[in-house]
């Protein structure tokens, strides 16, 4: 996967300031999700790509969310999410059905199940694209960025192999 | 035949409306709705701009007051069937006879159905719901094999409404105490079975060990489908091996069973899942509203489309077909 071996040499830090660029526009454009989190707010979500060499330490704290790139999670998180990026980005865009990536085992969830399924619901109801949001940025080429990523992080057989998605 | 689907957010509803639901069921954000799950649920504000948005499409929403009223704290109950008449609810879905009596006498031109938590079952305890309360339709709990649906239906003078698709309780429903027994928590008082607060996921060599409580509920080999920590369909040890011993996990799918609900003359088809992402609302919604369409055509209906969706990843028709008799 390209994204994986780009990821293995590249620094962390473009990726961080990127990433935090996209959470400072969630926080401003999806205001409802902290809402949803109430309590939840305070808490330290591992986000855990299991293709990629790197994980992601995820703080939706309601005044200053914050997300941190690291090549292995710390010990201390209140909840690991894992599983392969597609179906990551693929819960959060509407694509997945969270729990039926659980019954089939393509994602793995421990910690805090309240901090997981709260989490899961307020970004559910939040419709925020991680892609999209990412890459807003950058204005006309926004676009065309955004299609290279896609076809990145979630090739169409991935989808056909889950059984699941926003077909039918 | 109504199809009624769920809806655990705006987004979810909004969804439900564009897959092609009839009506919408869907609950307040606290303990008076049996899906009150850490950030799901709808606000006030929300419950009234979903309604509205619904009904601009011509959907109808259901809204669940569901759990059974605790004495001395009734005003939460009273509370959420007032803002639901306020917000323009088609229904309301009420399972307790305090506030069952409450919507009856203080909102008497308000539609009222009888959840499946009432478990009402025959028609003696139905006709009871109806001449007391005026209730128009009754949810009838997954207990029930299809002729006998299709007897309840002619006796008694409401509407019945059967789930199609989706978790199946294996208990007789707002009768259940396991939940409560193995966490201090019900979906009947609480609105929550199995709580997430008390769900532990471990892996260990590959496989998926779930713990409910103070309680073992499963261990998943590699690679085998998982299922929710619920203790009606945990994988016991006993004397004659291990095995499910209440229910196999696997989600309700009537899908081949339409034709003889049509038959049976129910008149309202329930998608359970509100606790369940925009992914399964927008599929599962759509596929049975292909299949409804290929029913009224005549055309043959696919089966087994949703089995990726399923808990188990497998599905049954429950006790539609009592096979074990």
């Amino acid at each position: 996967m390209p994204v994986a071996l780009a990821s293995r040499v590249l620094p962390l830090l473009p990726l961080q300031l990127l990433l935090g660029i996209c959470l400072r526009e969630i926080r401003s454009r999806h205001p409802r999700i902290f809402d949803r989190l109430g309590s939840h707010t305070g808490k330290r979500y591992g986000l855990d790509p299991t293709d990629l060499p790197l994980a992601f330490v995820l703080e939706p704290r309601r005044m200053n969310p914050r997300v941190t790139v690291v090549r292995t999670l710390p010990p201390g998180v209140d909840a690991r999410i894992a599983g392969p990026l597609s179906a990551l980005i693929g819960m959060t865009d509407g694509s997945y059905d969270g729990d039926a990536l659980f019954f089939s085992r393509d994602i793995q969830i421990d910690g805090d199940m309240e901090a997981v399924v709260a989490l899961r619901n307020a970004i559910d109801d939040s419709r925020v694209d991680f892609l999209a949001e990412s890459v807003a940025w950058l204005g006309p080429l926004a676009t065309p960025i955004e299609r290279l990523l896609r076809g990145l992080v979630a090739p169409p057989s991935f989808r056909q192999e889950m059984g699941v998605g926003g077909g039918g | 035949m109504e199809l009624i689907c769920p809806a655990g957010t705006p987004a979810a509803l909004h969804d439900a409306v564009g897959a092609g639901a009839d009506a919408i069921y869907c609950g307040f954000n606290d303990e008076t709705n049996a899906r009150n799950f850490p950030g799901l649920n709808f606000n006030r504000e929300e419950m009234r701009d979903s309604i509205a948005h619904a009904h601009r499409y011509g959907v109808k929403v259901l809204v669940a007051i569901n759990t059974f009223a605790r004495a001395g704290n009734v005003d939460l109950w009273r509370r959420a069937v007032d803002d639901a008449v306020e917000c323009e609810a088609d229904a309301l879905i009420v399972a307790d006879v305090g506030v069952m009596d409450y919507v009856a006498r203080t909102h008497p031109q308000q539609r009222l159905h009888v959840s499946v938590q009432a478990a009402a079952a025959n028609p003696d305890s139905i006709r009871f719901y109806v001449e007391s309360f005026g209730a128009k339709r009754v949810v009838l709990p997954r207990v029930l094999s299809v002729p006998e649906i299709a007897a309840i239906t002619r006796e008694v003078d409401c509407e019945t409404e059967v789930f199609i698709f989706g978790g199946l309780c294996v208990m007789e429903e707002g009768r259940c105490s396991l939940s409560s027994y193995a966490t201090g928590k019900s979906p009947n008082m609480d609105g929550v079975c199995s709580p997430a607060g008390a769900i532990q996921y471990r892996e260990e060599n590959g496989a998926l060990i779930s713990r409910l409580g103070n309680f073992t509920i499963n261990k998943f080999a590699k690679g085998e489908a998982a299922a929710y920590p619920t203790l009606c369909k945990g994988r016991y040890q006993t004397d004659e091996g291990c095995g499910y011993l209440f229910e196999d996990p696997a989600s309700l799918d009537a899908t081949t069973m339409l034709p003889e609900l049509r038959k049976a003359k129910v008149s309202a088809l329930k998608i359970e899942g509100r606790q369940r992402g925009r992914a399964y609302i927008e599929r599962v919604v759509k596929t049975f509203r292909h299949a409804l369409i290929a029913l009224e055509e005549g055309r043959p209906i696919p089966a087994d489309e949703l089995n990726g969706l399923s808990e188990g990843q497998s599905t049954t028709v429950g006790a539609y077909k009592k096979t074990w008799r």
